[in-house]
C-alpha cells in the first residue's frame, strides 16, 4: 500500500509538471483487458441536442487518462482498499458489519447504472442507500452525505458495475423529479448567469482559461481529483459547478440536487460505468 | 481594519455602482447594443484595464478569449473569439455595450454581463445587487480593448 502511495505522488508531481499536454482524442479506455465505452450515441432523449455522448475522461491530458488504466496507478484504489475493511467492519445496535447480510460485495454489480432510482416515490442516490442500511439495518449513524467513509464505500459498491452501461430510468414514477433536474440544468443562474448546458453542451471540447471543458458526464463517479487528492462525490461536483457561477448552491443531499443527479446521469446513459475514475 | 485588507474585499464581493456622477447600471442606455458615454464621465486607464483582463476575480477575460497582446499570460480560452484587432471591429460605444451587458449585442451569449446589478436567480448573497466590475473597472478595461488594433 504504501509503495503505491509514493508512486502515485510522483506521478502527480510529473502530471501537474506537464500540465495540458494535449490529449489524444481517439485514446482508448482499456483496463484490465476490458475497454469500456467513452463515447456513444446519445441517449433518445437529448438527441435533439447532442448526437455523441464523451466519457470525461476523453478530454483528460494523456498523463491524466494514464492513471485510469490500470488499477494500480490509480490513486482511488486506496480509497477502494479502505471501503473494503469497513465493509467487514461490525458498527451500531444490531452488532452487524455490511457483510453480514450483503456476504460477497460482488453482488451489487450492476447497482450503479441505475443510480439514482426511485425509491417510495423520492429519488434515491447511493448515498441514501447506503445510510439507509446503515441506519435501518445496522443502528448505526448515518454517514456525512459527501463525507470521506460515504465517497469511498459508495465508490466500492460503484466500481463493482465498470465496465457496464449506464442505465438510468427517466420515465415512469422517475419522470418528475427527472423533469425537474432537466430544468435545473438548462436555467441560468447566479452572478455569472450561466445554465451547466452554456458550459457542458455548448462549449465541451473547448478550454475555459487552463481547464479543457467535457460534457459534465456522471458515468465516473465518485472520482479522484488530482486537484485535491480524493474521492469527490456527485454532490461535491455539483455544488462547486453552481458555486463557480456565483450562484447559491443548492445544500448537498438536498432533493433539487438529487433531481438534477437523476437527470445529469441520464444524459450518460450508453457509457460505461468507470468508478472509480480519475480527472484533475 | 487595514486598507489593503479592505481593498481585497471589495475585490471579493464585486463592486456596487458608486461615485458621484457615476451612472448606474439601471440608467445606461442601449442603442442598437452600444453605450455612447462612459460610465464614469471620464476615458479609463489602459494599464489598469489589462490587471482588469487578466484577473481571475474581475474579468477574466481570458477564461473564455486568447489575446496575443497577453502572450506571457498562461492559458488562454477559446470559448470565445479571439480578441486580437477587437477594436477593428467594434468601435468604443459598441465595445462598452458589449461589457456592460453583451447579451444585448449576442443572443444568448455565455458571455457574463459585467455592468448588471440583478436579474439573475439564485445569485449568491454576497454578489446581489452587485456588478461583477465597476464603472471605473469597466472603462479601464474598454481602455485597454481600444488599443487592441492590427490595422
Ligand atoms: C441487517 C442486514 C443489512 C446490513 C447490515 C446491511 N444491509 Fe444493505 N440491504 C439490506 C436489505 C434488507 C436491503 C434491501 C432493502 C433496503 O434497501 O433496505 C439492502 C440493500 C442494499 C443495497 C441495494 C442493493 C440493490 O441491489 O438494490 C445496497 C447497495 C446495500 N444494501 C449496501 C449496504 C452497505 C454498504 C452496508 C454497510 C454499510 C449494508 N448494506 C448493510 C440489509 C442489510
Ligand atoms: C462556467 C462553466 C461551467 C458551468 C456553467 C458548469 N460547469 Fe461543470 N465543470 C466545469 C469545468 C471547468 C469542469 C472540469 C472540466 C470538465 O470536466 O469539464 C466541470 C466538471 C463537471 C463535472 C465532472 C465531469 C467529470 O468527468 O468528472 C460534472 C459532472 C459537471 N461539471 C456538471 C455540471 C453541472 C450539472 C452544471 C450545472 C449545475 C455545471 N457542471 C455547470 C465548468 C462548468
Ligand atoms: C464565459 C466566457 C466569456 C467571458 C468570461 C468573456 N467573454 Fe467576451 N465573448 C464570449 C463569447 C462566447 C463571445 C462571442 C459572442 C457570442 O456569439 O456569444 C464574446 C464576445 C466578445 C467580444 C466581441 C468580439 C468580436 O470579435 O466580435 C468582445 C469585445 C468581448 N467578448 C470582450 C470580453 C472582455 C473584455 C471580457 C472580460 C471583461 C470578456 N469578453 C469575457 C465569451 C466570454
Amino acid at each position: 500500500m504504501k509503495k503505491r502511495a509514493v508512486f502515485f505522488r510522483a506521478l502527480l508531481v510529473s502530471g501537474f509538471a506537464v500540465g495540458m499536454a494535449g490529449a489524444d482524442e481517439n485514446a482508448q479506455l482499456v483496463i484490465e483487458g476490458e475497454t469500456l465505452v467513452t463515447k456513444a450515441a446519445a441517449p433518445a432523449h437529448l438527441q435533439d441536442n447532442l448526437d455523441e455522448i464523451y466519457s470525461g475522461w476523453v478530454f483528460r491530458s494523456n498523463e491524466t487518462q494514464a492513471l485510469q488504466l490500470d488499477d494500480f496507478d490509480n490513486p482511488a484504489f486506496v480509497f477502494i482498499d479502505a471501503a473494503m475493511d469497513q465493509y467487514q467492519q461490525v458498527e451500531g445496535s444490531a452488532d452487524k458489519s455490511c457483510q453480514s447480510c450483503h456476504e460477497d460485495v460482488e453482488e451489487f454489480k450492476g447497482l450503479r447504472t441505475q443510480m439514482p432510482r426511485i425509491v417510495d416515490g423520492k429519488v434515491q442516490t447511493m448515498e441514501d442507500q447506503i445510510n439507509k442500511c446503515r441506519t435501518e439495518q445496522m443502528g448505526a449513524e448515518a454517514w456525512k452525505y459527501t463525507g470521506s467513509d460515504m465517497t469511498a464505500m459508495s465508490a466500492l459498491i460503484g466500481f463493482q458495475s465498470r465496465g457496464m452501461a449506464m442505465n438510468i430510468k427517466i420515465d415512469g414514477e422517475a419522470k418528475p423529479f427527472w423533469e425537474k433536474g432537466k430544468e435545473i440544468y438548462y436555467t441560468r443562474h447566479g452572478q455569472l448567469d450561466m445554465a451547466c448546458s452554456n458550459c457542458h453542451e455548448d462549449n465541451y471540447g473547448n478550454n475555459i482559461r487552463a481547464d479543457h471543458l467535457s460534457q459534465g458526464q456522471l458515468n465516473g463517479f465518485p472520482t479522484y481529483r488530482l486537484k485535491n487528492a480524493k474521492l469527490n462525490a456527485v454532490h461535491s461536483r455539483l455544488f462547486g459547478c453552481i458555486r463557480d457561477v456565483r450562484a447559491e448552491p443548492y445544500k448537498v443531499g438536498s432533493d433539487e440536487l438529487k433531481a438534477l443527479e437523476l437527470y445529469v446521469s441520464s444524459r450518460a446513459n450508453g457509457l460505461s460505468v468507470e468508478t472509480p475514475s480519475v480527472r484533475n | 481594519m487595514n486598507r489593503p485588507v479592505l481593498a481585497l474585499f471589495c475585490l471579493l464581493v464585486g463592486t456596487s455602482a458608486g461615485g458621484a456622477g457615476t451612472i448606474k447600471p439601471a440608467d445606461v442606455q442601449f442603442s442598437d447594443g452600444a453605450v455612447a458615454a462612459s460610465l464614469t464621465g471620464a476615458a479609463g486607464n489602459v494599464q489598469e484595464g489589462r490587471k482588469v483582463f487578466i484577473s481571475r476575480k474581475l474579468g477574466n477575460c481570458l477564461a473564455c478569449h486568447a489575446n496575443e497582446d497577453m502572450a506571457k499570460q498562461q492559458f488562454h480560452g477559446e470559448v470565445g473569439p479571439s480578441l486580437d484587432g477587437v477594436a477593428d471591429r467594434w468601435d468604443e460605444a459598441q465595445l462598452r455595450g458589449i461589457l456592460i451587458n453583451s447579451k444585448e449585442t449576442f443572443e444568448g451569449t455565455i458571455m457574463p454581463a459585467f455592468y448588471v446589478d440583478g436579474g439573475f436567480p439564485r445569485t449568491k448573497e454576497k454578489f446581489k445587487g452587485k456588478t461583477i466590475l465597476s464603472a471605473q473597472q469597466l472603462e479601464d478595461v474598454l481602455a485597454y480593448l481600444v488599443t487592441l488594433k492590427e490595422q
